[in-house]
């Protein structure tokens, strides 16, 4: 019995931080059509950044529960600051060059970023478990797990539906979906296409920033998480659709329950089953579940 | 004159808009037939249909008897039947003369050869014999993108040429080619057409070049064909005066 | 530019009489830069048709394992040999997967390339007990036309072999690039309508570069086996991959000296950055590369034409807003 709900709870955990970051990657891709290989940088950037207040928070000997919004505030932080500078002064200029020039563009900061993150921290791993270590354990079908990690799952579900929400909800948001369908004609109806750029750009680098900042003190943090990162984040808005934020959640549902059931039962073949879903997908659907823009096929 | 190229029938919708409706048409072998009718009125798509780019709802295409509604562009292009754009389609980041050179190895069957030179004697010979009409051997050796707009277009027009067609489909050929051009242009690739037996089809907004040098008209009116016969009898009609410029 | 006939042999010519005059640590990076300068080569040949791949490390490992698995598994010993089965491998994989990588382009033709890699990676680490797993396999000496190099000149003989496998190779592809096949590829790029509409098929066209493409990688890994004398998984991850596309885009893919130029520097740059800026030396790629790309996309071959003549913007600057 402990198995089927080892590798549930597992899933789960696995895929809500993947949901986090995949999201702010897919809502970069649709309203930019710009695929950001640093997106995993970002999610490195926010544990790192994350996981550090904490630390430097801890020392001022203030009271503990205060730690959380610290690393809530790193993540925030990370992502206000990184957002619009890189979408700005990187990814404006580009918008109209070729997909090849895009994705080299975006693979040199992550080149940039990945450097930018040592010379902050050094290479040494980062180990804060206080705000995972505070909350004690809970025992679920005789395996022991953290009330953090459940935490983590109700805060990345919160956030995600609030995501939904205000993209729904909100002028903001709409004008989002607009620029997404069809950003001649949103600039046509007195939209500003680059502040809507700015703003899903940033909100992507938060949501990658809150997934890496979440997940720091369960993790080591250190140089290289980003590139593990990407690729996951990748094959998650491969298989859920380039654009789709119910996409990146059901995506990221099943790759994090197929990691789980293969670190579980079939170990050997753990990081290929996810990668071979992704070309799956893009063999069989290439524009994933919910995708409705267009492959380039011929 | 045998039939050569012929549609029955032939429809195409796109969403709940009527592009094509029921066009039957039979164009002989060596005619010069143009086809005019304002914008919208369906005629880009029936070339698109005719030349597989396309997929019709209903209808058929023969080209010289044998069925090619299915058929993609590159099939049709195989079988004999070439074509010029609207809004010209050539390689952008090569020369004049390297456009018309993979049309020629294309046409030749070594478009994947992997080996021997794209440029040998023979070929740069024909290619310059390809673009002399056109005035652009003299830009053979420039870049596209150095050509002036109506350059580009003769290229477009050229490239469709190389490929020594059975039958060329040309979307108006002389749009945003200078007048004085046109006429010189028009003058030779019609004589050379005729000279090999070539049918033409050509979709075109200037009337004075489609009455001087076609000998059928066409006329197109929300995807149907409203007239058809020599333009003078058809462009004198007051009702095609209307559907066309009116 | 074509370099001529004579200009080539001039510089076939230099690279042969370096060892007499560069130090011997100079020259094993030269012969890792020649080595790698071939899967750069096949970089620059997909990026000619508007496609970057980054999965070529897939390929690259394929090579290198076909050599380290012929040697444990079945013994063979002679270079050559294992050299045409390596590439023959790379080649048959490239043949395999093109079969549906070919109808992609853009960002899915990149991320399927990646994913893929990734999987080969992910099998050549957890299959431990064929592959040695993350402890990698180590290449013993080969055998060059029979004979055992001798410990004192193996590094000059690993050289000149490596030389004399990379010039072919970009001498083929020079001779691609000229053929109608090569001339087809740019077509693709620039419009694919046009050359459907020439009775040829985009597909094949695509198809056959990339198993073109696939069989220098797999070379590329072949020689870099050969020279470092260990292999480990890594050389199929997604940033290997990065690597060989970074170099690619340094040197600069429109000209047959660029993937050349771009390896050597590549190989030299991130010695140095290694070694005096461990901590920066990613952020120094990162940045040339940016530079490259925003002022000079043609990449560092073409600083000799940019001072003498105009040259053409490659790739094209700008496109019509989708």
């Amino acid at each position: 019995m402990t198995v089927p709900v080892v590798i549930l709870l597992d899933g789960v955990l696995y895929a809500v931080v993947l949901f986090l970051v995949a999201a702010g990657l897919t809502l970069v891709y649709g309203v930019m059509r710009i695929l950001n290989i640093a997106h995993g940088s970002l999610y490195a950037l926010g544990a790192y950044a994350g996981t550090f207040l904490v630390v430097a928070y801890l020392r001022t000997g203030g009271p503990a529960p205060l730690m959380y919004p610290a690393l809530l505030a790193g993540a925030l932080l990370a992502g206000a600051i990184t957002g619009p500078l890189v979408e700005r002064l990187l990814l404006r200029p580009i918008y109209a060059r070729e997909e090849v020039v895009q994705l080299l563009v975006t693979y040199s900061l992550f080149l940039i970023l990945e450097d930018v993150m040592k010379l902050i921290w050094g290479v040494n791993p980062f180990y804060v478990a206080g705000p995972y270590a505070l909350l004690g354990t809970v025992s679920i079908a005789g395996v022991r797990y953290a009330w953090y990690q459940l935490l983590l799952i109700l805060v990345a579900l919160g956030t995600g539906i609030l995501v939904s929400l205000a993209i729904r909800g909100t002028r903001l948001g709409r004008m989002m979906i607009a620029v997404t369908t069809d950003r001649e004609i949103s600039a046509a109806l007195g939209i500003n296409v680059g502040r809507v750029c700015t703003l899903a750009f940033t909100a992507g680098a938060v949501l990658a920033a809150l997934g890496g900042a979440l997940v720091g003190p369960l993790i080591a943090v250190a140089p290289g998480i980003s590139v593990e990162a990407i690729v996951l984040a990748f094959a998650v808005v491969v298989i859920g659709g380039l654009g789709s934020l119910e996409g990146a959640a059901l995506g990221a549902l099943i790759v994090g329950i197929t990691r789980a059931a293969a670190v579980q039962l079939f170990p050997e073949v753990e990081l290929a089953t996810v990668y071979l879903i992704m070309v799956a997908v893009l063999l069989f659907r290439p524009r994933g579940l919910f995708g409705e823009l267009e492959v380039r096929r011929i | 004159m045998a039939t050569i190229l012929e549609t029955r029938a032939l429809t195409k919708s796109f969403g709940g808009v009527l592009a094509v409706g029921d066009v039957s048409v039979a164009v002989g072998e060596g005619e010069v037939v143009g086809i005019v009718g304002s914008n919208g009125a369906g005629k880009t798509t029936f070339v698109n249909l005719v030349t597989g780019y396309l997929k019709p709802d209903r209808g058929r295409i023969l080209y010289a008897g044998q069925d090619i509604t299915a058929h993609p562009p590159r099939q049709v292009t195989r079988l004999g039947i070439a074509r010029s754009f609207q809004i010209p389609q050539i390689y952008t980041s090569l020369t004049v003369l390297e456009n018309v050179l993979i049309a020629l190895a294309a046409r030749q069957g070594e478009g994947l050869r992997p080996w021997g030179p794209l440029f040998t004697r023979a070929r740069e010979a024909e290619g310059l014999r390809v673009l002399e009409p056109f005035g652009l051997a003299e830009h053979a050796s420039r870049p596209v993108s150095e050509l002036p707009e109506g350059g580009v277009k003769l290229l477009d027009v050229a490239l469709a040429g190389a490929l020594l067609p059975r039958v060329l489909l040309l979307d108006e050929p002389t749009s945003g080619v200078s007048s004085k051009e046109k006429f010189v242009v028009m003058d030779t690739l019609v004589r050379i057409l005729a000279e090999r037996g070539v049918t033409a089809i050509f979709v075109e907004h200037d009337m004075e070049v489609v009455t001087q040098y076609a000998g059928r008209i066409l006329v197109f009116h929300e995807g149907s064909v409203i007239a058809d016969g020599a333009p003078q009898v058809v462009l004198a009609d007051p009702e095609v005066r209307r559907a066309v410029i009116g | 530019m074509r370099p001529g006939p004579v200009l080539s042999l001039l510089a076939v010519a230099a690279f042969g009489v370096a060892p007499l005059l560069l130090p011997s640590w100079v020259m094993f990076l030269l012969t890792l830069a020649l080595a790698k300068s071939v899967v750069v080569l096949a970089i620059a040949l997909l990026l000619r048709g508007g496609l970057v791949s980054f999965g070529h490390g897939m390929f690259f490992a394929a090579g290198a394992y076909t050599v380290g698995l012929g040697m444990k598994w079945f013994g063979l010993q002679e270079a050559l040999v294992l050299a045409a089965l390596g590439v023959l491998v790379s080649a048959g994989v490239a043949a395999l997967l093109g079969l549906f990588i070919a109808r992609y382009r853009g960002i899915f033709f990149a991320m399927l390339n990646m994913a893929i890699s990734m999987v080969i990676y992910a099998l050549l680490l957890k299959l431990y007990w064929v592959t040695g797993g993350t402890d990698g396999l180590g290449i013993r000496t080969p055998t060059i036309l029979g004979i055992t190099p001798d410990r004192l000149n193996l590094r000059l003989v690993m050289y000149y072999f490596t030389l004399a496998l990379t010039a072919p190779a970009f001498y083929v592809v020079d001779r691609f690039w000229h053929s109608p096949l090569g001339f087809m590829l740019r077509a693709v790029r620039d419009n694919e309508v046009r050359v459907e509409y020439m009775g040829s098929s985009v597909g094949r066209v695509i198809y056959a570069s990339y198993i073109l493409s696939g069989a220098l990688g797999g070379l590329s890994g072949i020689l870099t086996g050969f020279s470092v004398g260990h292999i480990v998984p890594e050389l199929a991850y997604w940033t290997t991959s990065g690597e060989f596309v970074f170099a690619a885009i340094l040197g600069g893919a429109a000209r047959i000296p660029g993937p050349l130029v771009g390896s050597i520097s590549f190989e030299f740059l991130k010695s140095y950055a290694y070694k005096y800026a461990a901590y920066t030396w990613q952020m120094t790629l990162g940045v040339a590369m940016l530079l490259i790309i925003l002022f000079m996309p043609t990449g560092l071959w073409t600083i000799s034409e940019l001072l003498t003549r105009q040259v053409r913007p490659w790739p094209p600057s700008s496109k019509p807003a989708r």
